[in-house]
């Protein structure tokens, strides 16, 4: 589904990822972790197409096709979805309406009908019970005033009507309490399936205990340092970024 | 990015066209003979020549004001200006089963069909065109109900008592160098007059269009709403492209009695110049409303988005106790436009309430300023004001400016201010995209979600209009 091929990205001359190498599988789930400033975020920003990043080497092909030729919105179409560290507040815009259009738009560049307001609220009830929510937050403008937990359960929500191909959370699980992690996690789990892809930025192994991956990556300066099965985030637990570190370095 | 909000904003003026119909132009220049020649034009009563020559008179002492609005131009040569043009056809104007087809066609190819079959339901029209009204829709309809709605130059005759005893009761000929220099050339306009108890089945409208070269537009309107009356009141405008810049001088007058209700909406669209800041209409009015009696309410909501320059501030006049005046506004500026508009408020009688929702975008090279003054006399006791004031901008080279004035002389008034400034990010765009849509889609969305507050005021026509105008996209937008 996802193979990325020594990808290289910079943000203004300061080049951050230094040579990705990654496959992704239908249906896996894979974690990448690693320290602050380890570029895990920018990895995730530019499978979305930020334009505040430059690749400046590598390939990333995505369902056969190249990704990198693409502008974000197409990669949406496409199926790819970001989950944002930082979701961006839309005011005036209430939630309901900024994901009916964005449903319709993916509707359209697969050629399906676009749906109507009456049949969007029925689809929107189902999917209001991946994150535990009632119908009152879809008539609250997009963010606006949402707290860092409503936030992140706002991201799920999209994820699971826009259903993804391939989902790309960016630490969704920063900032948020036990509780909200449970729903946001949970949400996560009920939306993995055999078809669907995701890749899980972290800091922390915390979550990778409710979404439990197939693969887990350690980036460091750039480039995957280690990869491992799903006990290795549990090791970094007990040894810290430095161990890979070290280990990275003394591979080089 | 940027360059891509810019082609958005910049989208080519759809109503740029000039109808080729033969015209009685006035020479050019300003002096008595040209107010004396109008009035004779118009065939008016001697009361409303005096009344025109007095205003000229002052005029002449007065200076054009540059001192204190945040708009750049070159001072106008008055004497350069004609001041009436009216299409020469052997047809009687202001009929519209024999209006001359040119002057329809116009009309039609602006999206305001004349024919009273094609209208939008619900909708009636006085269609003005340069110097004159080319007709009024709905006129019979309206009349069962005692309802007057015609050109200004007809209820002079037929309604002359109206007229005398409310014109210039709210804008007096002195009140300031463009209301004084319409009350001495103000040619059409419309009026309206609501009687007691009555409640206007349809949305009113008047389309204003300048055709002419080199001519200025001065008309003038009156809405009186009688006792426990209620109109909702529609005004749109446009003008071919031309490398000239041309004068739009309007007054209008809003009279509402006790227990009244006048809601006046403006889709101002007039051409706004060419990217280098060439041509473009210069929209000078002066626009108020006096709430006479208590328990009455005017309402005016606007989206600027055309003319090189906009000097307007819809106020109201809060002389009835109880009653509530409200502003809500859109003013949009881009390539070379400036703006400076807003409204002022004032509070005369007890427990007067007024909302202030001013929305200002500013793109290209564009200045938006706010001026708003929110004024509580003494006798106001229990006086309440809300003002919203936010700007956003989209690029590096516009501006936004604010210049609010509050003046509270009663202690137990409050009033409230809160402002805010925004610009659209690459962060907003970026989120929306990733969501599926594209650029545009998704800058219409930011601005539309900013625009809700005054969008949700107008009717249901003009929102849609107000949204198409902004570049948005009409699929579902009021959300």
């Amino acid at each position: 589904m996802l193979q990325i091929k020594d990808l290289r990205a910079a943000a203004g001359d300061k080049e951050i990822l230094r040579g990705i190498n990654l496959t992704v599988n239908p249906g896996e789930v894979h974690a990448v972790m690693g320290p602050n400033g380890s570029g895990k975020s920018t990895l995730a920003q530019v499978l979305a197409g930020h334009p505040a990043y430059r690749v400046t080497g590598g390939s990333v092909s995505y369902l056969e096709q190249d990704l990198l030729d693409m502008e974000p919105e197409e990669r949406a179409q496409l199926g790819v979805f970001l989950a944002f560290q930082y979701p961006v507040e839309i005011p005036g815009v209430t939630n309901a309406y900024f994901l009916r259009a964005a449903y319709n738009e993916i509707r359209k560049a697969r050629g399906l009908e676009e749906v109507d307001s009456m049949d969007f609220i029925d689809l929107l009830e189902e999917k209001l019970r991946v994150v535990e929510w009632g119908p009152e937050i879809m008539s609250r403008a997009v963010n606006s005033g949402f707290s860092g937990g409503e936030k992140k359960r706002n991201e799920i929500l999209q994820l699971a009507v826009l259903e993804p191909k391939l989902a790309i959370l960016d630490e969704t699980d920063s900032g948020l309490d036990i509780d909200a992690l449970r729903i946001v996690a949970g949400g996560v789990n009920k939306l993995r399936a055999r078809d669907r892809s995701f890749v899980v930025v972290t800091h922390y192994q915390r979550l990778l205990n409710y979404i439990v991956p197939d693969h887990v990556h350690v980036l460091s300066n750039g480039r995957i340092a280690m990869s491992g099965g799903k006990d290795l985030a549990l090791e970094l637990e007990a040894r810290g970024y430095e161990w890979v570190e070290s280990a990275a370095e003394a591979v080089a | 990015m940027s360059s891509s909000v810019e082609t958005l904003v910049n989208r080519e003026y759809k109503y740029g066209f000039v109808t080729d119909i033969e015209s009685d132009v006035a020479p050019k220049g300003l002096s008595e003979d040209t107010v004396r020649f109008i009035s004779a034009r118009k065939g008016e009563p001697a009361w409303l020549l005096e009344w025109r020559l007095k205003a000229y008179r002052g005029w002449v002492k007065m200076t054009e004001p540059h001192d204190w609005p945040n708009v750049r131009y070159t001072p106008i040569d008055y004497q350069s200006i004609s001041y009436f043009s009216a299409p020469r056809t052997t047809k009687p104007l202001g009929s519209l089963d024999e209006a001359d087809p040119k002057l329809l066609e116009t009309y039609e190819k602006l999206g305001i069909p004349l024919s009273e079959q094609k209208i939008l339901a619900g909708v009636a029209v006085d269609a003005i065109f340069d110097s004159v009204s080319v007709g009024t829709t709905y006129k019979a309809k309206l009349a069962e109900q005692g309802i007057t709605f015609c050109s200004f130059g007809e209820a002079v005759q037929e309604h002359p008592e109206l007229v005398k005893k409310y014109l210039g009761s709210v804008v007096p000929a002195s009140d300031n160098f463009f209301a004084a220099l319409n009350a001495a050339v103000f040619s059409d306009g419309s009026f309206v007059y609501v009687p007691k108890g009555v409640r206007c089945p349809m949305e009113l409208s008047t389309y204003f269009r300048i055709n002419t070269a080199n001519t200025g537009q001065f008309e003038r309107t009156l809405i009186i709403a009688d006792e426990g009356a209620y109109v909702s009141y529609l005004e749109g405008c446009t003008a071919p492209k031309r490398d000239e810049n041309q004068l739009h001088a309007a007054v209008v007058e809003l009279v509402a009695l006790e227990g009244a209700a006048i809601k006046y909406s403006t889709v101002q669209n007039w051409y706004a110049g060419d990217e280098e800041g060439r041509g473009g209409i210069y929209n000078f009015v002066t626009k108020r409303g006096k709430c006479v009696g208590p328990r009455s309410k005017i309402s005016w909501t606007q989206v600027e988005t055309g003319s090189a320059i906009t000097w307007k501030y819809p106020s109201v006049i809060l002389q009835g106790d109880d009653s509530v005046g409200e502003f809500y506004s859109v003013a949009v500026v881009n390539g070379h436009q400036q703006a400076d508009t807003g409204t002022k408020m004032i509070h005369m009688g007890k427990n007067t309430r007024s909302t202030i929702v001013s929305k200002g975008i500013s793109a290209g090279q564009g200045q938006n300023s706010y001026r708003g003054l929110v004024k509580v006399l003494p006798k106001a006791a229990g006086a309440r004001n809300y003002t919203q004031c936010d700007s956003m901008l989209i690029g590096n080279r516009c501006g936004a400016h604010t210049f609010p004035y509050i003046d509270v002389q009663n202690p137990t008034a409050s009033t409230e201010h809160e402002a805010s400034t925004s610009k659209i990010g690459e962060d907003q765009i970026f989120y929306l995209k990733q969501r599926g849509l594209n650029t545009e889609n998704a800058i219409s969305m930011i601005v539309n979600g900013f625009c809700k507050e005054v969008f949700q005021e107008l009717p249901m026509e003009f929102a849609v209009e107000a949204q198409k105008l902004l570049g948005i996209s009409l699929e579902g937008s009021v959300g």
